[in-house]
């Protein structure tokens, strides 16, 4: 009795203790630990996706990457968290992980009300449809009736119901809670449609017994602008965060590239001395060191290195980059400017 | 708090005779504080954890309340039991749909995996060296591989199975088959079917009241009367005459293949048909080792004691084995029926819509809400649970033996 009394009275000391501690600086955690715990999907190639060896890559990967060089001066100091849709949020908000990377819609809901804050958009996508060429259909307006398979606990479900309902259509949804299902189901026939992010369908195509069998529908149903995600309430790591995206895409309007960063510094430009850390207190700021920046830079190179790395039309998903080129060449990247 | 859970010793416990005994030392009064102080605690902790949650909820700004229930879900929801509009209807809406799903596909379930059982546990005691045998390996088979991966096998077998909406198997008036499913007739009822149904009721009143009547007769004068298929025949011939007398007032809603996939009828989705295969199969492995339990467990007098009395082993089985065998069986069964209502979450797997997946799974992921959704569906398994629970201790104390 005296031992249960004894460690009910310690249990409550500790939920007491664990309800101050909820609210404190993230960066200080990262430190004392040594690592970022970034949140990631359960592996979508291209975005995240582990090999037979388990390491990590993709697009998403290398920004949690980059975080952890832009603190460590180290890229490889960082742990992954597979999340499915259903569980990322949750994770982020219990502090499971320090970061969500997980080519999650930034929307106004989930911005205001998960107590959560979206730190950029590190991928402009739309939701798309893919369907089997041998059906014949061209366009999506075509698809009433359908069967449509999709993850349950994502922006798709909510966007296809606004999309046919819009244009008076019918359809079947076949929702599952994991993107392993979904391509197996849509393999199988279950479906007649997969409907995602057009990122992901390049990416789960890949995945089918026969990928040249099936096609992308033209229509881009959504806007979908996928970024990293941060708890509310802590402006510090927020900014960290939203500063790494940016000097990323700088780095690219600045022509500085994982190769040459230690060159360019040596250079005259001052925009890109500022970057770099040559020039001014900028990483203080942010509660980093000044060459915050170079780190990262190093780590995983600018965005256009990182997008052709992983989803370029080098790579089998051969996505062109479209609106996420930089906006000094017709797309939607754009970074402040540090000073 | 540490002070005074200590109980006290030393001179005001000293012996002064037996009625004298100090206050705390009264083991009963001891008894009473212990517990008192340890409910208080555990209140305590509850309230704390609730106003801790509480506060973190407010201080990460993440809403809370229940306003969100009544509000547009705005997805579909591909198996449905009520209406259900994916462009009106809330929240609480979509509650009642996935808590009706899990209900259709627990329910059913607990019939299949109770008749299967109940069928391999007696199999398993055949004198017949096949029949038990196969019903060994049905057993070993089934119980000793994880659900979640049988539903998968269930799950794409079926659909590997059946063939594409447009080489489906068409069994004209009987429906369609493929791998979007079975799609059955619906039957349109007409005016005057009602009074069909009524006739429905009075006959399963009278059929009741028949095999009342046989009971009694048999218990005074030995003589027994084939109630069961007297009974059988007025639920099936009393409707059926009423039926036919209003002019057979049925119409059927025949499925047609439409673009993607058959229109009209009552639609069964794969997803169902795999999820109650899965979960009565494996259900049913294990009632049938409480069944061969129990029916083991009857002391074989019992049986020789029937035949000496000149039952043939039919009638043995049925009024003297089974109904000793039942009050061993019924308490692990009800564990049983409970594990297979909670399995029945795993069907977010593969995409069933059942409560776990629509409500806990994508209502909260809409909403953000996941307090008060986990809240609710935790309570609401809870609630089925302690039902099932409640009918079937019931039925135990029905069952129960009588001393006399």
């Amino acid at each position: 009795m005296k031992k249960l009394m004894l460690s009910s009275v310690l249990g409550v000391a500790a939920l007491a203790i664990a309800g101050s501690a909820s609210s404190a600086a993230t960066l200080d955690d990262v430190k004392a630990k040594g690592f970022v715990q970034c949140g990631v999907s359960q592996g979508l190639p291209g975005f995240s996706n582990p090999d037979a060896d388990g390491n990590w890559s993709g697009l998403d990967v290398d920004f949690c990457r980059a975080v952890a060089a832009a603190i460590f001066g180290d890229g490889d100091a960082v742990k992954f968290t597979p999340l499915s849709a259903k569980e990322r949020f949750t994770a982020l908000q219990s502090g499971e992980t320090d970061l969500l990377s997980r080519n999650t819609t930034w929307t106004m809901s989930r911005d205001t009300q998960l107590g959560l804050n979206f730190a950029g958009v590190n991928y402009y996508d739309g939701q798309g449809f893919m369907i089997r060429t041998e059906m014949g259909i061209n366009s999506a307006l075509e698809l009433s009736g359908a069967s449509i398979c999709t993850n349950t606990g994502t922006t798709t479900e909510l966007n296809v119901a606004d999309y046919f309902r819009a244009n008076n259509m019918e359809y079947e949804l076949v929702a599952f809670e994991k993107a392993d299902e979904v391509v197996a189901a849509y393999d199988a026939g279950r479906c007649d449609v997969y409907t995602t992010d057009a990122s992901g369908l390049y990416a789960q195509r890949l995945k089918l017994t026969n990928p040249g069998e099936h096609k992308v529908l033209p229509e881009i149903i959504s806007k979908e602008p996928l970024g990293p995600v941060v708890r509310q309430g802590d402006d510090q790591w927020f900014n960290i965060v939203k500063w790494v995206h940016i000097a990323t895409v700088n780095a690219e309007e600045l022509g500085i590239t994982s190769a040459n960063v230690d060159e360019m510094m040596g250079g005259d430009n001052p925009s890109v001395k500022r970057l770099l850390g040559v020039e001014g207190e900028f990483g203080a700021g942010i509660g980093l060191e000044n060459d915050w920046a170079a780190k990262v830079i190093k780590a995983v190179g600018n965005y256009g290195e990182i997008f052709d790395r992983n989803v370029g039309p080098d790579t089998p998903l051969g996505i062109a980059r479209g609106v996420n080129a930089l906006w000094t060449k017709g797309g939607l990247m754009y970074g402040p400017p540090i000073r | 708090m540490a002070v005074s859970e200590a109980p006290p010793s030393g001179p005001q416990s000293a012996d002064t005779g037996a009625p004298k005994v100090a206050l705390l030392n009264n083991p009963e009064i001891r008894g009473w504080l212990f517990q008192i102080i340890l409910a208080v605690l555990i209140a305590y902790l509850a309230l704390q954890g609730w106003m801790n949650m509480n506060a973190n909820l407010q201080a990460a700004g993440i809403a809370s309340g229940w306003a969100f229930m009544g509000n547009n879900a705005g997805f579909a929801i591909s198996q449905s039991l009520i209406e259900y509009s994916q462009a009106s209807s809330t929240y609480g809406r979509v509650y009642i749909v996935g808590l009706l799903n899990t209900i259709a596909v627990a329910f059913v379930g607990i019939i299949l995996a109770t008749i299967i059982g109940f069928i391999v546990g007696v199999a398993r005691l055949s004198k017949n060296w096949l029949v038990s045998r196969l019903a060994t390996v049905y057993v070993e088979s089934l119980r000793n591989v994880p659900l979640l991966l049988q539903i998968f096998i269930w799950y794409f077998g079926v659909l590997r199975l059946l063939p594409q909406p447009r080489d489906g198997f068409d069994f004209g008036p009987l429906g369609l088959l493929n791998n979007r499913g079975y799609f059955a007739p619906k039957p349109v009822w007409g005016e005057g079917a009602g009074y069909a149904f009524y006739a429905f009721i009075i006959g399963c009143v009278v059929a009741w009241a028949i095999g009342r009547w046989a009971y009694r007769r048999q218990m005074q004068t030995g003589q027994t009367f084939p109630s069961f298929l007297v009974g059988l025949g007025i639920i099936v011939f009393l409707p059926l005459v009423v039926f036919l007398a209003m002019g057979a007032p049925l119409t059927w809603d025949i499925p047609e293949m439409g673009g993607f996939r058959p229109r009209g009828g009552m639609t069964i989705i794969p997803e169902y048909i795999a999820m109650l295969v899965a979960l009565s199969t494996y259900t049913a492995s294990f009632i049938a080792e409480i069944v061969r339990a129990g029916i083991l467990a009857v002391n074989r007098g019992q049986t020789e004691a029937a035949n000496a009395l000149g039952l043939r082993s039919g009638p043995t089985l049925r009024l003297v084995i089974v109904p000793q065998a039942m009050r061993i069986i019924i308490p692990p069964l009800t564990s049983q029926y409970l594990n297979l209502t909670k399995n029945s979450s795993l069907a977010v797997a593969i995409a069933y819509p059942e409560l776990t997946s629509v409500f806990a799974g994508t209502a909260l992921n809409q909403t953000g809400q996941a307090v008060e959704i986990i809240l609710l569906t935790m309570l609401t398994y809870l609630a089925i649970s302690l039902l099932t629970s409640l009918f079937m201790n019931w039925y135990n104390n029905r069952v129960a033996l009588v001393e006399r």
